[in-house]
């Protein structure tokens, strides 16, 4: 950060000259980045001077929110406690049956000799901000390459996806949200099992349901969840509910427009999940693997 | 209704430590985190402050530091690398060709340079982003550049407060 007058600026080139120099740079670094992706590392150690400013500038705004939490009254954490409390006994049963449904799970797939499903680990993180970029939906989270967060990993919060990383630096993340006009997430319709993608289009609280044929097997308040089939997105976590139906026999599709289960425009906590790479845990080392765990669930 | 010639008074020179204060300060403003909505239409101070030392105090700051913020903001930002650095290269280059005729305007006219200004930098962005295949984000995408206009009276008062020479006339 110096500021030190150009020199070579004083008495040189015309302000034309100037400008078109500094211009072709730009467009130049501009192909470089959106075309071929090669400007990452510059990226990368101009965000790691920026990120600690900006993780201090968004002090202010936490403070507002923190202080905001402070005067809350007392019914509604009284409020919150009693839904939480409620949602905590309604997953414990759902976590009692899921277990006995995995173990069941497991010992049928290795019945049929099936690969088993990776367990995914996950990475807690926190929304820091929405960056000041009107053409784009993302969020940056607290967590980075340190961490262990890669490009490419799924996250999600309580509800549902909300999107993928798509960018890491090593002490921030940025997730593209499943409502960008560039992410696609796979999806099976719960009820039915239709297959098909969601895609975003850039407007927060819309996901549109693309390539359905005017017949599929579709309703209103349909449950989408992710069908896994890409490796991205572990499956069957909820993506969105369908929430408008056109269908027209002029056009081959159906017009099908979603709302994102998950809050995919709030702040708060999410999970990264770390899916193990899809060639990494075949049946193989897996099988070795499940009897131990088989006998120790015996005992 | 400002008298014409706005600013024309003539100021004790600029330090290049003061340039830097100011310039510090309007990226801090644009790296604040604002909640909701309000990150998207806020004014770009940056780019206002340039503005402000290219049109009064000409021949300081080049090309080079306005491009190096620039990139500096698209890494805070997210946007393609080299985004703001464009549209502040055109910035400067539109403020080095208007900064004469600017200072001779009252404010209502400097306000409709700076808009004019702040717009066609935006507008260099949008192209940029529609060519990399983004949709256009609505009308809205140019309200940090009417804010910014409106900002400009403001923004001129205070980063020359401290370069007004000390006759003990000022008014404010």
């Amino acid at each position: 950060m110096e500021y030190s007058p150009p020199p070579f600026f004083k008495r040189g080139p015309g302000l034309l000259t100037r400008f078109g120099f500094f211009a072709l740079v730009s467009v130049a670094l501009l192909v470089a980045d959106a075309r071929f992706g090669y400007m990452d590392t510059a990226r990368g150690m101009l965000a790691a001077i920026v990120n600690p400013f900006q993780r201090l500038f968004a002090l202010p705004a936490d403070g507002l929110s923190r202080v905001a939490e402070f005067f809350v009254t007392s019914s509604h954490l009284r409020r919150e406690n009693d839904r939480l409390r409620r949602e905590a006994l309604n997953n414990a049963a759902a976590l009692q049956t899921q277990q006995s449904l995995a173990a069941e799970n497991d010992n049928l797939r290795q019945l049929l000799g099936m690969r088993e499903r990776v367990e995914r680990t996950t990475i807690p993180a926190e929304i820091l901000h929405a960056p000041r970029d009107p053409f784009a939906r993302r969020v940056v989270v607290d967590r980075g390459a340190q961490h262990g967060v890669r490009p490419g990993l799924a996250a999600i919060d309580r509800l549902g996806v909300i999107g993928q990383v798509t960018r890491v630096f090593p002490f921030a993340s940025e997730v593209s949200l499943i409502t960008d006009k560039e992410q696609a997430v796979p999806i099976q319709v719960l009820r039915s099992g239709v297959r098909g993608v969601t895609f975003g289009i850039g407007y927060d609280g819309t996901l549109e349901l693309r390539f359905m044929p005017v017949n599929a097997d579709i309703q209103n308040g349909d449950l989408l969840v992710t069908s896994g089939i890409d490796g991205t997105y572990p499956p069957g976590l909820p993506v969105a509910v369908v929430s408008n139906i056109e269908r027209n026999a002029a056009y081959a599709f159906a017009r099908i427009t979603c709302t994102p289960a998950a809050g995919v425009s709030s702040y708060g906590q999410i999970l990264i999940v770390n899916a193990a790479e899809a060639g990494a845990d075949p049946a193989a080392p897996g099988s070795p693997g499940a009897p131990p765990a088989a006998v120790q669930e015996q005992r | 209704m400002a008298e014409r010639g706005e600013g024309s008074e003539i100021l004790r020179p600029a330090r290049w430590g003061y340039i830097l204060l100011t310039l510090t300060i309007a990226v801090s403003a644009n790296l604040l985190a604002l909640p909701g909505v309000a990150q998207i239409l806020r004014p770009d101070l940056l780019a206002l402050t340039l503005i402000y030392w290219v049109v009064y105090h000409p021949r300081r700051l080049g090309f080079l530091p306005a491009w190096i913020l620039g990139l500096v903001m698209d890494v805070a930002n997210g946007s393609l690398f080299g985004e703001h650095a464009l549209g502040y290269a055109v910035l400067m280059y539109l403020s080095i060709v208007l900064y004469r005729r600017i200072v001779m305007f009252g404010m209502i006219q400097q306000m409709l340079h700076v808009f004019a200004i702040l717009v066609v930098s935006q507008a260099v962005m949008l192209v940029v982003r529609l060519a990399a295949g983004a949709d256009f984000p609505g009308i809205t995408y140019f309200v940090p550049s009417v804010l910014g206009a409106l900002l400009w009276p403001a923004l001129f008062a205070l980063i020359r407060m401290p370069l007004r020479p000390r006759t003990g006339a000022d008014v404010a």
